[in-house]
């Protein structure tokens, strides 16, 4: 089948998806995007988290032709150019990243809090954020990166 | 201070002691790292493996006319077209890269499928007819020596014995106990995954996320039947190791299926072959008495102890060691009888992880201290205190230990540390949080300790060194330099180290990080938390080579200085096979933590309140770093404490997924306060110790502790269930 999607702002088109792939396939075999990542391809890590219609959403439990005529924003989409996205740029310079993996879900999940709740408290942060798994942090360093960015929004 | 490299000016900003962003950071966080799933290429197919439904079988055939026939496929391989030696291992080469007759271990691999649609891969490898003579699986590591033999030799795979002292002494307080550690898993977020390219000599190109280079290139080399240099290996973006990426997974299959379908292949685990395709942590049965006097001080430790190595060795033998060796903890005790088990049986074989080995015998000897201060009527620091180990005390192998070794600090500082508030009215800070359980009813209070002991870099004889090359000329009219080595960065931040290490060594503000590879010579294995102190030492070594040409220079016009170093750590010693004494560890690092928990005693809930730390590290290259291996190796001793457990029936896993398998999230992770001490190791590079290793030790046996202290039950095993604590 034909998917057409809003990625990041443009206009993209896919052909001959397979019925049973996901937007997480789509978007990282077939639209060159593979920021968002697949560490458990079934909606218990948050690797793969993207806006759809300013919604987060698991990339792989969304079916890639229910992204048809809607509007994704990916990891890929945060920064200005050059210029990070403030959540962006308060993960690497608290040292929320170590291997990474999960810094794409991560951030675009803390993304989403600080539109919700500017301020959040830590136990807000906590349960905005329980949803996304990392192996590597012990979490300390991504509470200090939330914390960073909103008192930089 | 953090600095951007933007304001990196001056010629030494950015050195050792700080904590510079490191240099894949922004890719990091913007999505545009390469991790090995990434990876693509034009006309490139897709990789499958059919693996074993059974933990023990004979494999009476094995049909793929029917995958053949499926469009879209490449190709179907079997061990049959194995072109070189269809066994590997780190230690015995004792693996099937396919299954010939038969299989050990639920999940083993059996066929390969090259196609062009993963899914396509799927459904072809549906198609292929596998009979088996299924077999009664060896599953109990106990009786597995006098089991069914699994292998030629037998099912022990390692012995080792220490004696030390007197073997008969009695004490006045004796406590003994029994200790199950079950089998943990890694559980990094980027699945095993690479892509293989086929070059038209013959040759391949593998680009992968791997924990050493060079053993991998030696094992596919061999498998394939190809000399070394025709077979390159690139490390790509790593996704977390932890251990579980020392062994070989999909390398040798990648190859495989690009060599024979002239095209590139990429093969991506997905979480639940993840589960199947790489070992995991030794479960453990442990058999401890200890004996004092009636001042607390230790009079002997004797333990016997059984780690499951699962279906192939892996380093099953260097876990055995490690836990041998390292069996009593960081204490002084005169008489030790240790004997330590590593064994074959049907289960998934387990090798690697995080604390290899001291992870196991840590948890038994903190519940035995625990035990020992209570039949005493001690506290549990001051019995630890008591026998703490220090600068110039004899391990149970006979070594000195040799630099600073400040056990009573470590638990005295965090002893000292500020209680946390009484348990909290908010739900989402109690058992059970948001799914609101409790209002506090039913939650009672514990505390505990514990420290542990790890030795870093490779042990017992082994010849652990790194390769480093470094080169300088000018750019822009200044000095810049460039690192090469193929030391594997998985996440730890080697990087930003290699990058530090120039900058001070050579007053180089412009330090670039090379791929790592195979052109250039061994960075050993990033495991052991060992690169920093060896493949550091390499590329300090190279500097004070490139220095030395520089001669004080500012501008070499148009001279490329590139100097590579091997260099190695003080020799180690082999063990005594009958005694187990010898000098067999480079050095040796500390952690202690104090757990505060909460546990709800009615459904069996646990919230950890707060998980102290306190670590010595020689000297922190980047303090920020630092605190991330602290606060993450925390977090992983924190999930073996009360929820990581990879959940076993007959030698089939039950759980493999992340739906099953659960591990720490940021509400089961409480906020850590961390001492960080730097006690300079003179044998070490920069005088640092090996950091990444220690706090995994300690952390779960001191939150064990505390939900003891707070219940009163005896919890022997790890992971805490909530059936434990109910007993229902």
């Amino acid at each position: 089948m034909r998917v057409n999607v809003t990625v990041n702002g443009e206009q993209r088109q896919a052909d001959d998806v397979w019925e049973g792939e996901s937007l997480l396939f789509l978007l990282r075999e077939r639209l060159g995007l593979p920021g968002s990542k697949n560490a458990c391809e079934q909606g218990e890590c948050g690797s793969c988290t993207v806006y759809m219609d300013n919604v987060p959403v698991c990339a792989c439990l969304v079916a890639a032709g229910q992204a048809q005529d809607r509007d994704v924003r990916t990891v890929e989409g945060l920064a200005d150019g050059d210029a990070l996205d403030p959540v962006q740029e308060a993960f690497v310079e608290a040292g929320a990243v170590q291997c990474g993996f999960c810094t794409p879900g991560l951030v675009v999940a803390a993304h989403d809090l600080l539109d919700r709740v500017p301020s959040p408290s830590d136990p807000e942060i906590r349960e905005a954020l329980a949803g996304n798994l990392c192996r590597c942090t012990g979490y300390e360093k991504i509470l200090d990166a939330v914390r960073l960015a909103a008192s930089r929004r | 201070m953090t600095l951007t490299p933007a304001e990196l000016t001056s010629a030494v900003s950015g050195g050792i002691g700080t904590s510079p962003q490191r240099p894949d950071g922004n890719l990091k966080v913007r999505g545009e790292f390469a991790y090995a799933s990434d990876l693509w290429h034009e006309d490139m197919i897709w990789g499958a493996t059919l693996r074993s439904p059974h933990p023990y079988a004979r494999i009476t055939s094995v049909d793929i006319t029917e995958a053949l026939k499926v469009p879209g496929v490449y190709a179907v391989l079997t061990h049959s077209d194995v072109p070189g030696r269809n066994l590997y291992g780190l230690e015995h080469k004792d693996q099937p890269v396919l299954a010939v007759d038969v299989v050990r271990y639920q999940g083993e691999p059996i066929a390969l499928v090259g196609a062009d649609h993963p899914e396509t891969a799927l459904r072809a490898m549906k198609k292929i007819v596998v009979t088996y003579d299924v077999l009664d699986p060896v599953v109990d590591m106990e009786t597995a020596v006098d089991d069914t033999p699994l292998h030629p030799g037998g099912n022990l795979v390692r012995h080792v014995p220490i004696r030390r002292g007197s073997q008969d002494v009695t004490a006045d307080v004796v406590v003994t106990g029994r200790y199950e550690v079950g089998m943990q898993d890694q559980a990094f977020l980027g699945p095993e995954s690479g892509l293989a390219v086929p070059a038209e000599d013959g040759s391949v190109d593998l680009y992968i996320a791997t924990q050493w280079l060079h053993v991998d290139r030696d094992q596919i080399a061999a498998a394939l039947g190809l000399p070394q240099e025709q077979v390159r290996l690139t490390l790509s973006g790593v996704g977390g190791a932890f251990g579980g990426r020392e062994d070989l997974s999909m390398q040798v299959h990648a190859c495989l299926l690009a060599l024979y379908t002239g095209k590139p292949v990429k093969m991506v685990y997905n979480r639940e072959e993840s589960f199947y395709g790489h070992v995991h942590r030794h479960p453990a049965v442990l058999y401890y008495e200890h004996g004092a006097d009636h001042t607390g001080k230790l009079v002997y430790v004797r333990t016997k102890m059984y780690l499951d190595g699962g279906a192939y060795a892996s380093s099953t033998p260097a876990v055995v060691a490690n836990a041998a060796t390292l069996g009593v903890g960081p204490y002084e005790v005169d008489n030790v009888t240790v004997d330590a088990y590593g064994v074959y049986t049907n289960n998934p074989p387990c090798g690697a992880m995080r604390g290899f080995g001291a992870v196991q015998a840590g948890f038994a000897y903190e519940s035995q201290m625990d035990k020992l201060a209570e039949a005493l009527g001690m506290s549990p620091v001051d019995v630890r205190v008591r026998n703490a180990m220090t600068e110039g005390s004899v391990m149970p192998t006979g070594q000195v230990v040799d630099s600073a070794a400040p056990v009573a600090q470590l638990l005295k500082l965090v002893q000292d540390k500020p209680l946390p508030a009484g348990t909290s009215t908010d739900i989402r800070e109690l058992p059970g949080g948001v799914s609101n359980t409790t209002h506090g009813e039913g939650v009672v209070r514990g505390v505990g300790y514990a420290v542990g002991i790890k030795n870093i870099c490779f042990s017992e004889g082994y010849d652990d060194y790194s390769t480093a090359r470094v080169r300088v000329s000018m750019v822009s009219g200044s000095l810049a330099a460039a690192v090469h080595t193929a030391a594997c960065e998985v996440g730890q931040g080697l990087v930003t180290i290699m990058q530090q290490i120039v900058r001070t060594e050579l007053g180089i503000e412009r330090v670039t990080v090379l791929p790592m590879d195979t052109t250039i010579g061994n960075g050993g294995s990033t495991s052991a938390s060992r690169q920093t102190y060896v493949t550091g030492g390499a590329v300090k070594a190279a500097c004070a080579a490139v220095r030395s040409r520089l001669d004080g220079r500012t501008d070499i016009g148009d001279e490329v200085i590139d100097e590579t170093v091997e260099w190695r750590h003080r020799a180690t010693e082999a063990l005594d096979p009958e005694t187990g004494q010898g000098n067999a560890h480079v050095q040796y690092g500390f952690a202690a933590h104090r757990a505060v928990v909460d546990v709800d005693v009615e459904l069996g809930l646990v919230r950890v309140v707060s998980l102290d730390c306190a670590q010595d590290v020689g000297r922190a290259l980047n303090p920020q770093a630092v605190m991330g291996q602290i606060q993450g190796g925390s977090a992983q001793g924190l999930g073996l404490a009360v929820m990581e457990e990879i959940q076993t029936s007959g030698g089939k896993v039950r759980n493999p997924s992340f739906t099953d398998y659960l591990i720490p999230t940021v509400l089961d992770m409480p906020p850590m306060s961390i001492d960080v001490l730097e006690l300079a190791d003179p044998h070490a590079p920069y005088g640092i110790r090996g950091v990444g290793e220690p706090p995994t030790i300690s952390s779960t046996p001191a939150i064990v502790a505390a939900i003891r202290a707070a219940t009163g039950l005896a919890l022997t095993r790890v992971p805490v269930r909530p059936e434990h604590l109910t007993g229902t």
